[in-house]
């Protein structure tokens, strides 16, 4: 009796953790239902403030209207495909730049020895003090003044200037054994060879592991692209998104609004969850 | 830490820098000597001469009491991000991390809001807190709460730390799986046959042994809540009701771009990177430090 | 194949002198064994000869041409590492083609350069695979693989052994012996470990402090070791070393415990002067009190190895002496032995430098 009693009293203890990470999960999965429902519903519905807990038909006519067409039926909006495709050009262009400058410079630093060569490492090390944040007004001017407001390159390049790439890398380059250059130079390897046969394959784990961060971050981009693209050809879904809510009145064409949001949340959490083992260890790597 | 093993080439160093170099040049460097130089100086209306007026700017602002509010606001904004998302992922890591059934499904179902844009992030909270189309927002209203978030300035605030701190919960969790997977098991069954309880065990090993991970996060959830929620606030408040939601990076991009005050906003950068540079400084002294854990 | 000319060469890091002008002349074929202690200056040495190292001073020439400007790939050597540095990402059989590959040889040529090395060192059933997928010694294989497919002019082995374990080391260092033996290619080899260089080597020169304490055949080194260095180095258990005095007549050594060694020749010419005196452990044996030169020990440790047994004793003096016997002798801690060495068996050192005594 005293037994049962004790067993039944460990069991529900053994439940409190999952019923704690059942809500932790419902906490974060609950706003992203609410809006995949909103997708499938008219506006009228969505505005009046009492959405249904079950999809409704709107889907097809949501998704292919805010996906093709550049007016709902309050106002008019960059077509998602258009802002998708430029939340992409910046994405992909931010994260393969970063990685490509990146992984140049610290090969640089970690394999020669040349004047000013500590010299260059922390000019590189102080931009992460830098953050395009603190910098906003004058790094603004000066891609005005040269001309790149409303293109892909005002919108990418600055930001593609990374030492925490530049770190990883190196950090990965010192772990790559002497011996390992030397009968590559026994070999007959030179610099570039030697780069391109065995340091760029033996990075390939970390070059991966980078891109889905530096993809997510690039996607994620709010300030910068907000300041820099001016024309409804250039504008990014983040940025899309906030404007077509406005200041968030009723009368909105909500479902619209839900479906880009979903379309717009898509990318990112695809390459999170189909790429979880690198995503975390690129996380957790570039932060050591 | 140096390789004896090194290329001799004379050009190629440079050749492989100077992509990095001239990006950080131009758009790093430059701007931030920029930002540095006007914000001891005031430009004429026409922004045809300007004055070097030493730190007039710097006092300028800091006598300025809407500017003294928005370091409260900011402050208040910080930690409450800081602590409420470093408390709920320790919370979620510790029990994931516990041999429980489906711990990988939580694992997967916990950390793909990492994914979102803090603005996105914003968005999803509107749809559920607006008091017109929001369920959450009408139901509190039904209650006689007397809910708008638009309207009220607490309320608002309460509505940007909590998006803030949903999306960055992800990102601690991650950190906090990974910090409590490099326990050794070893440890904790020591502690188990000393007899210490589970809650015991938590307080006197895991939280001592954590520290550096918590630290680490502390830093990068303060960064977080000084910038990059720039677009939860941005996409939900705009700073307002008043100027209730203004955090300094928000006051930034106000004084810079919309209001087109140099001086202001240059000094009002300087002032940010010599917070940046400050947490950066505590992070490298506690890089240090976990090297000598190591 | 070819020679190697080492002539004065030196090594500075700034101030610090590591290697303080060596000269030796390794003949075409070959096994030059570089032994000393670790920081003796051997693997820079070694990897000079690579080109992996600046030359501060002196001359290295490759079947007679200087190297000293030359890139490591245009000296005709190769070189096996003590870690393997092996390409990780690539096949067994890419890691030995590479070298070739680079240097545009043409592919049937690499494939059959590969076969045959592959053939010689068992490896062919290996070489689609990963490095990560072999064992110590199958990765040991590997490298020198890669460097038999080269066809150098000159092998050069950086501790190729060391990272393995005991038993797998013996065998390693046979198969080394066979194929330097089938291929005759001159070879500089370098160890910390007095065994390998003994089985190994033909001539085997012993650095100490970047100086060539010695250069001869391993019997040379053991049985006329030129330093106090060389003897304390070469041979397991160490050389004993005590003090001691030439008496007038030059016809003894007077030990500091009384004991009288005579000498096999008399030295004359030394009478008096003060001595290092050498007597490894395995030359000295049981005897009677009144036998010439008989010192007694008073036992402290005696290590049983099978074969043979180690006793660890003390002079009168308080001096340690070792000995090694054939067999199993009955003695035990405590024991009180008498030994002497056998004639001719003592080295004599120079007190103050250490070097050896020359012949009487």
């Amino acid at each position: 009796m005293t037994a049962s009693h004790t067993t039944g009293g460990r069991r529900l203890i053994d439940l409190v953790p999952h019923i704690v990470l059942i809500v932790g999960v419902l906490i974060f999965a609950f706003p992203i239902y609410v809006t995949l429902i909103g997708s499938t519903w008219d506006s009228a519905t969505i505005g009046r403030g009492n959405l249904p807990l079950i999809p409704g038909g709107e889907a097809f006519n949501n998704y292919s209207q805010a996906w093709s067409e550049s007016h709902g039926a309050r106002a008019s909006y960059t077509p998602v495909r258009v802002m998708v495709l430029n939340s992409l050009v910046m994405a992909l262009a931010i994260a393969l730049g970063k990685i490509a400058i990146s992984i140049l410079s610290a090969y640089a630093v970690a394999f020669f020895r040349f004047p000013f060569r500590m010299a260059f490492f922390w000019m590189i090390f102080i931009t992460l003090m830098l953050p395009v944040e603190v910098r906003i007004i004058p790094t603004y001017k000066v891609v005005a003044d040269l001309g790149l407001i409303d293109s892909y390159a005002g919108l990418t390049i600055p930001l593609i200037a990374s030492a925490t790439a530049t770190l990883l890398f190196r950090q990965f380059f010192l772990t790559i054994p002497d011996e390992l250059v030397e009968a590559a130079r026994i070999d007959g390897a030179g610099a570039v060879r030697f780069f391109l046969d065995v340091v760029l394959p033996l990075s390939k784990t970390n070059i991966a592991a980078l891109f889905v961060i530096l993809f997510i971050y690039g996607w994620n981009q709010y300030l910068w692209p907000l300041l820099i693209t001016n024309s409804a050809d250039m504008e990014t879904i983040v940025i899309g998104i906030t404007k077509m809510i406005g200041t968030g009145e009723a009368a909105n064409d909500w479902n619209l609004i839900m479906a880009t949001t979903v379309l717009a949340m898509l990318p990112p959490v695809a390459v999170v969850v189909f790429m979880q083992r690198w995503f975390v260890k690129g996380l957790v790597d570039s932060e050591k | 830490m140096q390789r004896r093993v090194i290329f001799d080439n004379k050009l190629l160093p440079y050749l492989l820098l100077a992509p990095q170099v001239a990006v950080t040049l131009v758009f790093f460097i430059w701007p931030a000597a920029q930002a540095i130089w006007q914000s001891v100086h005031i430009q004429d209306a026409f922004g045809l001469r300007s004055e070097f007026v030493w730190f007039e700017n710097f006092e300028v602002i800091l006598r300025d009491p809407n500017y003294i509010e928005t370091l409260k606001t900011t402050a208040i904004f910080s930690v409450s991000v800081t602590v409420l998302s470093l408390g709920v992922a320790l919370l979620l890591a510790v029990l994931a991390d516990s041999k429980i059934k489906g711990a990988r499904a939580y694992k997967t179902l916990l950390i793909w809001p990492y994914a979102l844009a803090p603005a996105v992030a914003a968005v999803l909270w509107m749809f559920i807190f607006n008091p017109e189309i929001g369920s959450l927002g009408q139901l509190l209203n039904r209650l006689g709460l007397d809910w708008d978030y638009r309207l009220n300035g607490t309320q608002a605030m309460i509505m940007v730390i909590l998006a803030a701190s949903w999306k960055q919960v992800a990102y601690n969790f991650i950190f906090f799986l990974a910090g409590l997977q490099a326990i050794p098991r070893s440890v904790m069954e020591a502690a188990s046959i000393d007899g210490a309880g589970p809650v015991r065990r938590f307080w006197t090993i895991t939280f001592p042994l954590l520290s550096p991970t918590t630290f680490f996060l502390l830093v990068v959830d303060m960064v977080y809540a000084f910038f990059e929620t720039f677009g939860t606030i941005h996409a939900l408040t705009h700073g307002g009701p008043g100027k209730s939601t203004e955090t300094l990076i928000f006051r930034v991009y106000q004084d810079g771009v919309v209001n087109n005050d140099l001086g202001a906003s240059s000094a009002q950068s300087v002032i940010l990177m010599v917070i940046v540079i400050a947490l950066t400084a505590v992070q490298f002294r506690f890089v240090e430090r976990k090297v000598h854990y190591a | 194949m070819a020679t190697v000319d080492i002539r004065n060469v030196r090594k500075s890091y700034g101030p610090v002198e590591a290697i303080k002008g060596i000269d030796v002349a390794v003949q075409d074929g070959e096994f030059l064994v570089l032994l000393g202690p670790s920081g003796c200056g051997k693997s820079t040495l070694l990897r000079m000869v690579a080109g992996l190292e600046g030359i501060t001073g002196g001359e290295i020439a490759i079947g007679g041409r200087v190297v000293n400007g030359l890139d490591p790939k245009d000296r005709d050597i190769a070189m096996v590492f003590q870690n393997y540095a092996l390409y990780p990402h690539m096949s067994v059989f890419d890691n030995m083609a590479y070298g070739l590959k680079i240097r545009g040889i043409p592919k049937p040529e690499i494939q059959s350069r590969v076969a045959k090395a592959a053939e010689i060192l068992e490896l062919g059933r290996f070489l689609d695979r990963r490095p990560s997928q072999l064992s110590g010694g199958q990765r040991q294989r590997v490298a020198m693989g890669r460097a038999i497919v080269r066809e150098p002019s000159a092998f050069l082995f950086d501790e190729p052994l060391s990272n393995l374990d005991a038993k797998l080391r013996t065998q390693m260092r046979v198969e080394i012996k066979r194929l330097q033996d089938r291929l005759g290619i001159t070879s500089l080899y370098v160890t910390h470990d007095q065994v390998e260089a003994m089985t190994l080597a033909d001539r085997i020169l012993v650095m100490n402090h970047g100086v060539a304490e010695q250069i001869g055949t391993p019997l040379e080194v053991y049985q006329r070791p030129a330093s106090l260095f060389v003897a304390g180095f070469i041979g397991s258990p160490p050389m004993n070393v005590l003090d001691g005095r030439i008496d007038p007549a030059g016809a003894a050594i007077a030990m500091p415990g009384g004991a009288v060694l005579p000498l096999a020749a008399p030295r004359a010419a030394d009478a008096g002067r003060a001595v290092k005196l050498g007597i490894r452990p395995e030359h000295l044996a049981l005897t009677a009190a009144d036998a010439p030169g008989a010192s007694s020990i008073q036992v402290e440790l005696v290590e049983a190895l099978g074969a043979d047994t180690v006793v660890y004793g003390r002079l009168p003096d308080g001096e340690s002496l070792v000995v090694r016997m054939a067999g199993l002798p009955a003695c035990r801690e405590g024991d009180r032995l008498t030994v002497a060495p056998q004639p001719g068996a003592l080295h004599l050192f120079d007190a103050d430098g250490g070097r050896r005594l020359a012949e009487a």
